[in-house]
């Protein structure tokens, strides 16, 4: 809508100007838009920006840019979350709690090395260290879900080590 | 809210499935077996192909079904047709010297009738050459549908006469065939197939993860751990029939299920308490028992053959390793010690051999163990090799590899010494179990 405004505008800008080269004689100024508004009253409250965008993922609090990482990456064999993605977590307790009404469940996943049974096990344990982690944050455990799906579901196919550091993940999901 | 749409639909689904799909003869999702090692001093037999009217001539012959059996035991070397001096259908028209002249020592022939109602009934006779003895002969009647079950019965005949080793090709494998991982097109079936990879047949398709299918003692029904619902559940499933049931599951993990020898409990691995560990779930009231009690993951169940004890895989000395425990005590014991990753154990019949994934050099491989001398021996030498399932006589062993970058089924005998490999252009096969031994002729599947 806006757009067009302006394309309209443009348009009667151009037309106006090719006028004034046809015709010496000045157009007559514009008269200024009538304001009915009361001069008296305040600006609106800005909206707070949205915390997340239309697919649910979540942007970095205040932001309506810049989303936040959902997936965060393990070392093999491990559970313990990269100290580089605890700042990113913290955020996310952060979005848990300005929007109560959203709930978060996180999967965990494993490379295809080792037993399925155990990596099912394996999986657990890393969706249950991003649970912990958000819990200690002050998320309330009832808006938290964990679900392991061992090495089921690669994100990477692939039998590489870059397809296997891929898979070794926790993966945030908000609904 | 579309998450719980989805699972209505499949439990709908699943619901039509029971009925429908039990004997869904898709296609075979097996290609044929690839025979990578034999033993040197391999019995050298001949199975004549077998007298048939024309009615049989568009059915495999059983002469095939029997020969193939015997090749890939990796003991015997079947005679080329091409060679054969003769094609005796019974004792009258055999010629030993035809035989002894070609190294023979063995000799299988017999003849195919149809009978008035349907059924084929074979007669088949084994001799051996050498001493010119006959050594089985029987004649067998069944539905024309139990063909190929005809051709394994006889396999298992032969093969026992001569080896004294009870025969178990009439016996079938369960796995699940995963197509489009990595996708969003993900698909994920039960499959149960002859155990030579023929006659496959979907027990149930989903578009969520199925895991760790094994059998009953009766081999009347698999338990496997379905994601239908969104989690990991467990069900069983009457493979004749389709009909199935979801057990009661607890929040967290409900994974490894494995019958007790005597059928009527499951060992189960369940995170209720939310540290995966196992239990004992009794089949008639579902009423459960707790037996492992430690922060560490303990998993992956399986029964000592006089269902006393479980051999299981936990990580409580801080890597898996495979740990047993007596039921009527909690007494739990370490059992292997070789190695950094071990893990998934099965134990031989005999109660003193255990196969399980061993990680050497940063790769899995399937491992054989004698508990008595705790001596450790690497079957394999393929990479990412899991979940050993031993043939009801124990010699051998399924397992699931890669392949060119798929997953495949392979065999390997417990000794190392045969090995081969069932290939699939389906998709990535895996995690295999080898049935109980069947009565292939009385069976309704």
């Amino acid at each position: 809508m806006l757009k067009r405004q302006i394309g309209l505008l443009t348009f009667f800008a151009a037309a106006a100007l090719l006028a004034g080269c046809q015709t010496p004689e000045p157009t007559p100024e514009p008269s200024p838009p009538t304001d009915t508004r009361p001069i008296s009253t305040p600006p609106p409250t800005p909206e707070p920006p949205p915390a997340f965008n239309d697919n649910m993922e979540p942007y970095v609090p205040g932001s309506t840019t810049e989303l936040l990482p959902r997936v965060f990456y393990f070392e093999l064999d491990k559970a313990v979350i990269d100290q580089a993605d605890l700042a990113a977590l913290e955020l996310h307790a952060r979005v848990l709690m300005d929007n109560p009404r959203r709930r978060v469940m996180i999967e965990g996943h494993c490379d295809e090395r080792g037993t399925r049974e155990y990596n099912l096990a394996l999986g657990e344990r890393r969706s249950d260290a991003v649970s912990s982690f958000l819990k200690a944050a002050g998320v309330p455990a009832s808006r938290i879900e964990t679900v392991s799906y061992g090495e089921e579901r690669p994100e990477d196919p692939g039998h590489t080590e870059a397809a296997w550091s891929r898979n070794r993940r926790a993966v945030m999901i908000y609904r | 809210m579309m998450n719980r749409l989805h699972s209505i639909a499949q439990v709908v689904a699943g619901v039509a499935f029971m009925v429908a799909a039990a004997f869904c003869h898709g296609a075979e999702s097996l290609d044929s077996i690839i025979i990578d090692a034999g033993y040197d001093q391999q019995t050298k037999i001949a199975v004549v192909p077998f007298r048939a009217g024309p009615e049989f001539g568009d059915l495999e012959p059983l002469s095939d079904i029997i020969g193939f059996d015997l090749a890939r035991s990796g003991q015997f070397a079947p005679t080329e047709r091409g060679n054969m001096l003769s094609f005796p259908a019974e004792r009258a028209e055999v010629f030993f010297r035809d035989w002894r002249i070609l190294g023979v020592e063995y000799l299988l022939v017999g003849r195919v009738a149809a009978e008035f109602n349907g059924d084929v009934s074979v007669s088949y006779e084994l001799y051996d050459v050498t001493n010119e003895r006959a050594m089985a002969e029987e004649r067998l009647t069944a539905p024309a549908a139990k063909w190929r079950d005809l051709g394994h019965a006889i396999a298992d005949v032969v093969f026992e006469a001569i080896t004294g080793v009870r025969g178990a090709f009439a016996t079938r494998i369960l796995y699940v065939l995963a197509q489009n991982t990595g996708t969003d097109y993900a698909r994920y079936r039960l499959e149960m197939a002859d155990s030579d990879g023929a006659r496959a047949r979907t027990l149930l398709t989903s578009d969520e993860p199925i895991m760790s299918p094994s059998w009953s003692p009766d081999a009347q029904r698999a338990a496997y751990v379905t994601f239908e619902t969104g989690r990991p559940v467990i069900a069983l499933q009457n493979v004749a029939t389709g009909e199935r049931e979801l057990l009661p599951h607890f929040p967290g993990i409900n994974g490894s299920p494995i019958f007790s020898p005597d059928g009527r409990s499951l060992a189960v691995v369940l995170s209720r308490d939310g540290n995966p560990e196992i239990y004992l779930m009794n089949l008639a009231d579902y009423r459960l028992r707790q037996i492992t009690r430690h922060h560490g993951i303990d998993t992956e169940p399986s029964w000592t053959p006089d269902g006393r004890s479980l051999i299981f895989t936990s990580d409580r000395g801080g890597r898996p390793q495979i740990y047993q425990v007596e039921l009527a005590t909690n007494f739990v014991e370490r059992l292997t010690f070789e190695g950094r990753y071990n893990a998934r154990a099965r134990l031989l019949p005999d109660g003193v051999h255990l196969v399980f994934v061993h990680r050497r050099d940063g790769v899995d491989h399937i491992a054989w163990q004698d508990l008595e001398r705790n001596d450790l021996r690497v079957l394999t030498e393929t990479a990412l090799d899991e979940s050993p399932s031993l043939a009801p006589n124990g010699t051998m062993l399924i397992y699931a590899t890669q392949d060119q970058g798929r997953g495949i089924l392979a065999v390997v005998s417990i000794d190392g010494g045969v090995k081969y490999r069932l290939p699939s252009s389906s998709g990535d096969v895996r995690e295999p179990a080898w049935s109980p031994f069947i009565d292939g002729l009385k069976s309704a599947f």
